[in-house]
């Protein structure tokens, strides 16, 4: 019963019985979330944070042990900062801008990423997912401790669903035996082998990569520099195909050895085989002690439609990508705060039920963009034919020379958030000269303000963003308040915010979602104009 | 711009005897790594996807 299928690094929710259990009739939630990992706990809070009761059901007692992702993007750490959370993962983090290339004993070139200024959150940062988590888990403290109505109930596991048309009955099993929820709204944040796609016989197309990666984490105190070093075709002892190391906080580094796949797994996990293997990359002087060790495959695939009915997924059980480019958490992260507004608006009865199809319309546009992203940088590091093999390699060779050959150098690129061009809820452009970052469907870019930073500035709820010109202080539309944010030149004393919302333009007014995602942009207020967007934003046209 | 697919190379004769001149005493396998780096080069000198799109159908 509820065995335990990993060990946990710290134990946040420890199983305790509550009367619900012993309920003679099914307890009614309108929202469950299944799965406390960081996508469950993101979407929970969000939704608690505006005002929506959330039960988190999850198999454990808290965070399973072993770093799964390391490096956050900054769209995930602004959506953290939104959440609350997002200040202490920085100040854990580990920030690098610095990054070797080698191919073989080649040092191919050094690239240094300084990233653009103006923006309150660094471009990534390394961090262990775990303790990504636990700071997504303290946040949810502090939100019980303010009253929010969110609750995590460990060594819960759902065992099975089924869809009654108003509600979701869901059985869970626990220590003390099984019991039954009811349920208005399901979130599934289960992971990538989701039980509960399974349950619901849901497919989950795409593409298996034959190839496994051994992963070590190491502890070093030895000055290694926080710089991050990837090989093709690394020249130590048995590495493989490609082999990373990353720096990370508590003086542990990330070491990823690319195996292929006829492999011996448990004699990969042996340790000594392991030393033997981070020896010959660290050389022999090197003091390490190995923190923890894994072997994992991949696959890029994700599900058809992420909504079905009252059931919505979320995270890896959604989609799944390769890890090149770190975008499995920083793309669950965007579907948490995707998701989270809309339902919210439909359970207050301002949008209709359709606005949530957009959720998945949305998101699965952005998961096809990770997974070309992984798949293309998996077929750069792990060649599958002759000619891409000679291809590769010439850019490798051509790279140590010439500066255009570098950026086709494809090691991994960095997720960064998609632009929903052209989707359902995205408005029109009707500012000339405006940037092209900021267009209707980009997230806001940052920009310092004069005091603080603009998507701080911004909220949660929907805005209505004036440079230089008038508009109404505040306007609803069908039950939804748009709040003003008026900025001018006094407020933006980098030039930044002019930089990149005005562009050419002289005044301008952006339409902005409570994802800070752009709806429309326009020179002037026009209020039958904004009116209709607004509309089409929340699924009413 | 378009493709340009009429003669544009003054010299046709010096330039093919070049292109072939770069092979010489190369093995197969650098033979071909030289050509993977030549098509880098060229296509990074072109710069206009649309024109090496249409190079790579006229090619096929
Ligand atoms: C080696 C590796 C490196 C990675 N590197 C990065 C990176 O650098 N950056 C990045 O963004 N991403 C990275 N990822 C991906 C990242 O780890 C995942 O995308 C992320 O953990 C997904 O979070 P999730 O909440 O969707 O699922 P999970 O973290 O898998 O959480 C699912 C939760 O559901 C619970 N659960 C499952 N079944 C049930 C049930 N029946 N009932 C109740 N609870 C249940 C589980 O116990 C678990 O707590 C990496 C992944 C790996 C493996």
């Amino acid at each position: 019963m509820t065995q335990s299928r990993y060990r946990l690094a710290f134990e946040l929710y420890p199983y305790r019985k509550v009367a619900a259990q012993d309920a003679p009739v099914p307890e009614r939630h309108p929202i469950v979330v299944v799965g406390a990992g960081p996508i469950g706990i993101a979407t929970a809070l969000d939704l608690a944070q505006r005002g929506q009761p959330v039960l988190v059901l999850d198999d454990h007692e808290g965070i399973g042990e072993g770093s799964r992702a390391i490096c956050f993007s900054q769209r995930c750490l602004e959506i953290a900062d939104r959440l609350g959370c997002g200040a202490a993962m920085v100040e854990k983090g580990v920030v690098w801008n610095v990054g070797k290339v080698f191919h073989g004993d080649d040092r191919v070139f050094e690239f240094n990423l300084q990233p653009e200024t103006g923006h309150k959150n660094p471009a990534f940062i390394n961090l262990q997912q775990p303790y990504f988590e636990k700071f997504l888990i303290d946040q949810v403290r502090a939100e019980q401790n303010n009253g929010l109505e969110i609750e995590i109930r460990g060594r819960n596991r759902v065992t099975a669903l089924e869809d009654r048309g108003d509600c979701i009955a869901l059985s869970v099993d626990t220590p003390d035996g099984p019991y039954s929820l009811h349920a208005d709204w399901l979130i599934a944040c289960d992971g990538a082998r989701s039980p509960l796609r399974e349950m619901m016989g849901l497919g989950f197309e795409g593409r298996v990569f034959e190839d496994n990666f051994l992963i070590a984490d190491v502890k070093m105190t030895a000055d290694f520099p926080t710089e991050r070093w990837f090989w093709f075709e690394p020249p130590f002892k048995d590495a493989g195909q490609s082999a990373l190391l990353h720096r990370q906080p508590d003086d542990i580094w990330r070491i990823d050895f690319q195996l292929g796949w006829d492999i011996d797994r448990e004699k990969e996990l042996d340790e000594a085989n392991i030393r033997a293997r981070v020896d010959s990359m660290l050389g022999p002087e090197a003091q390490y002690e190995l923190e923890w060790t894994s072997i994992y495959t991949f696959q890029c695939r994700r599900m058809e439609r992420f909504r079905h009915g009252r059931v919505m997924f979320a995270g890896d059980a959604a989609h799944q990508v390769s890890p090149f480019g770190a975008r499995g958490a920083n793309s669950g992260m965007q579907d948490a705060e995707n998701l989270a507004w809309k339902l919210d608006l439909v359970i207050r009865g301002l949008a209709p039920e359709d606005l949530l199809d957009s959720y998945s319309e949305e998101r699965v546009f952005g998961a096809d963009e990770n997974i070309l992203n992984s798949t293309r940088a998996t077929d750069f590091i792990t060649p599958k034919t002759e000619i891409s093999t000679l291809f590769r390699n010439a850019v490798l060779t051509l790279a140590h020379k010439h500066a255009f050959a570098r950026p086709l150098v494809n090691s991994g690129r960095l997720s960064v958030p998609c632009t929903y061009d052209g989707l359902s809820l995205t408005g029109e452009d009707r500012l000339a000269g405006g940037p092209a970052r900021t267009r209707p469907g980009a997230p806001c870019v940052d920009a310092p303000l004069r005091d603080g930073f603009l998507l701080d500035a911004l909220g949660s709820g929907f805005t209505l963003l004036t440079l230089n010109t008038d508009a109404p202080e505040t306007f609803a539309e069908a039950g939804i308040d748009v709040a003003r944010l008026a900025l001018g030149a006094d407020d933006d004393p980098t030039g930044a915010l002019s930089a990149r919302y005005l562009g050419q333009a002289g005044t301008a007014v952006y339409l902005i979602r409570p994802d800070q995602h752009v709806v429309a942009r326009w020179p002037a207020f026009d209020e039958t104009a904004t009116r209709a967007a607004l509309r089409r934003a929340t699924g009413q046209e | 711009m378009a493709l340009i697919l009429q003669p544009n190379i003054p010299d046709q004769d010096g330039f093919y005897q070049e292109l072939l001149a770069a092979h010489d005493g190369l093995g197969k396998a650098e033979s071909d790594a030289l050509n993977a780096r030549l098509i880098l080069i060229l296509c990074n000198h072109i710069g206009d996807r649309e024109v090496i799109a249409a190079a790579l159908k006229a090619a096929k």
